[in-house]
């Protein structure tokens, strides 16, 4: 079995592990789930059906409205959050999404994360030290 | 690690309250996130505290529906209940307010319509401007060239940043709260000199006469500059105010655009040099009739000809669009299976119903909504929506769920409210 390991910094601290849920694009908030259920509702989107809960997410950078935020701390509050964010590219809605939603998240990773993380591999995310392991599935 | 000046650590402290304290709190653990290393002060700040969940998610979480609870675990991520004082900054709201006259119209009806209420006396309370606008240059919060400002709001951010020149990077709700009771931002992003330069050039191929091509233009571009500041070389007429907000709102739909210059027109372009600071550009694109024609039909994508509900004002709408759409409607009745809702800021609807543009609208059957937003409406998914805004298209089927959406000039939408057909075409 493969191993990886990348490295960046931490956008919010914390360890979690578990199997990744990856997409090569931004991610939303507004209009992107159903907050009860944790499951993705957004025509089109490339995780329509899956639930994010327990899950580590692994995504490009956030996109959309300036509710992105609240939208992930209500995840948090029903929850249904995710374990973890891995984040290719940092911003204001990503960094702030990660702080109230009290997730580890991670990003300035030597590589793109979401070229070398794939949907179920098993991810080890150790945000204060900014490391991500990778087990290939 | 981040350093603090020492007021922002007597905020930290406690020593200012408890309200303070938590928004500092929040604020440093954000400037850490961003790996930005100080804040900066601000003294302009919108808040979009009307975009939280439905009221029945809302119930949930805070079984009572107090507003100091909804507040401090919402706006301020505070496990305990805060009661804020007073916000430091000069601070008004954004949109997403409901207009109080139709609860009947708007998702979460009476229930919604009365907790947005609650929330707008909470906003006067704490020391909010309510203005309950996305377009808070239309009503009195104008920054100036090289403000530092904490906006909320996608096309206002763009409207604030390439045409005044001020300086915010788009924030949330509960960081734009943090700073709206701190006066401090994260020291980041927008906010310096060196991330604001232009990097992917466009050429302006056509006349761009009409409101629809700058829609049509910021829809495209938005989807092929990623992070990248555009700078739009070549215009050969200075944009209007429309024409403005259209491609401010469209260019943060289809992508993420914060920032961009229009060489000639906009304050930080007087000439593509400074623009780009001289820096090498990474990608260069044209916008002509290929292009438009493009943008156009990524936006149309309607399956029936029979038009239900036209929805106009998005962004608000100004009060020269308003006089003319007034004037478009002036002694005609919209079909009876069709609804007009237009949305404006409350400033503007003030002058509108002075003036007896609300009067025309009415009359002809249409609606003239303040401080709410197209996507607060409450639709039937399977209805088919015109309208003439390109951010509306694009929000519309992630907020109702509705997917047949026709887009084009304002005549045609108004033809369609009239007639109850789309008959629009790109001419």
């Amino acid at each position: 079995m493969k191993t990886i390991i990348l490295k960046g910094r931490k956008i919010y601290g914390g360890m979690a592990e578990g199997e990744a849920l990856v997409m090569k694009g931004g991610l939303g908030g507004m209009g992107v789930f159903d907050v009860e259920s944790g499951t993705v509702i957004e025509l089109g989107h490339p995780w329509i059906n899956e639930i994010v809960g327990g899950k580590i997410l692994v995504f490009k950078t956030g996109k959309g409205s300036s509710s992105w935020s609240m939208w992930h701390q209500t995840l948090r509050f029903m929850g249904k959050g995710p374990l973890a964010h891995i984040v290719a590219e940092c911003n204001p809605q990503t960094a702030l999404g990660a702080v109230v939603a009290r997730v580890p998240s991670v990003t300035d990773l030597d590589k793109d994360p979401t070229e070398v993380i794939s949907t179920g591999d098993w991810v080890k995310v150790d945000a204060d030290s900014g490391l991500v392991e990778v087990r290939k599935k | 690690m981040i350093s603090l000046s020492p007021d922002e650590k007597e905020m930290l402290a406690g020593n200012q309250g408890l309200d303070k304290k938590r928004a500092m709190e929040l604020l440093v653990k954000y400037t850490e996130a961003l790996g930005a290393r100080k804040l900066v002060n601000t003294n302009n700040v919108t808040v979009i505290l009307g975009a939280i969940p439905d009221v029945g998610i809302i119930r949930k979480i805070v079984p009572t529906l107090d507003v100091d609870e909804i507040a401090s675990k919402f706006f301020l991520d505070s496990d305990d209940r805060v009661v804020v004082s007073r916000v430091k900054a000069f601070t008004t709201t954004n949109a997403y307010f409901y207009d109080q006259r139709y609860p009947d119209l708007q998702r979460g009806g009476k229930e919604a319509t009365e907790l947005s209420k609650q929330i707008a006396d909470y906003c006067a309370r704490i020391g909010i401007v309510h203005l309950s606008t996305c377009t808070p240059y239309q009503s009195g919060n104008i920054p100036t060239k090289g403000e530092h400002c904490a906006w909320t709001e996608s096309s206002a951010i763009a409207y604030c940043n390439a045409i005044l020149g001020a300086r915010t990077n788009i924030e949330g709700v509960q960081s734009s709260f943090a700073s709206a009771i701190t006066g401090k931002t994260p020291l980041w992003g927008m906010h310096l000199d060196e991330n604001r330069y232009g990097k992917v050039s466009v050429k302006i191929e056509l006349s761009m006469d009409n409101i629809q091509d700058w829609y049509l233009m910021g829809y495209y571009v938005g989807m092929h500059v990623g992070l990248d500041i555009p700078v739009y070389v070549n215009s050969k007429r200075t944009p209007n105010l429309n024409m403005l907000m259209a491609l401010c709102a469209a260019g943060i739909s289809s992508g993420s655009i914060v920032m961009f210059h229009i060489v000639g027109v906009t304050p930080e372009a007087p000439t593509f040099e400074i623009a780009t600071g001289n820096r090498k550009l990474v990608k260069s694109l044209n916008f002509g009739e290929r292009e438009r024609r493009v943008a156009y039909e990524k936006l149309n994508h309607a399956s029936r000809g029979d038009v239900d509900i036209v929805m106009l004002g998005c962004p608000h709408y100004s009060l020269e669009r308003l006089s003319s759409v007034s004037e478009l409607l002036k002694g005609k009745r919209i079909h009876p299976n069709v609804a007009l809702y237009i949305t404006t800021c409350r400033t503007n609807k003030y002058v509108a119903d002075g003036l007896g543009f609300t009067e025309t609208i009415t009359k002809a059957g249409g609606i003239l909504f303040e401080d709410s937003c197209g996507t607060l409406f409450d639709v039937d998914r399977s209805k088919v929506l015109a309208t003439d805004s390109a951010k509306l298209v694009h929000y519309v089927p992630g907020m109702t769920g509705l997917k047949n959406i026709w887009f084009g000039p304002t005549e045609q939408c108004i033809e369609a409210a009239i007639t109850g057909k789309w008959r629009g075409e790109l001419t």
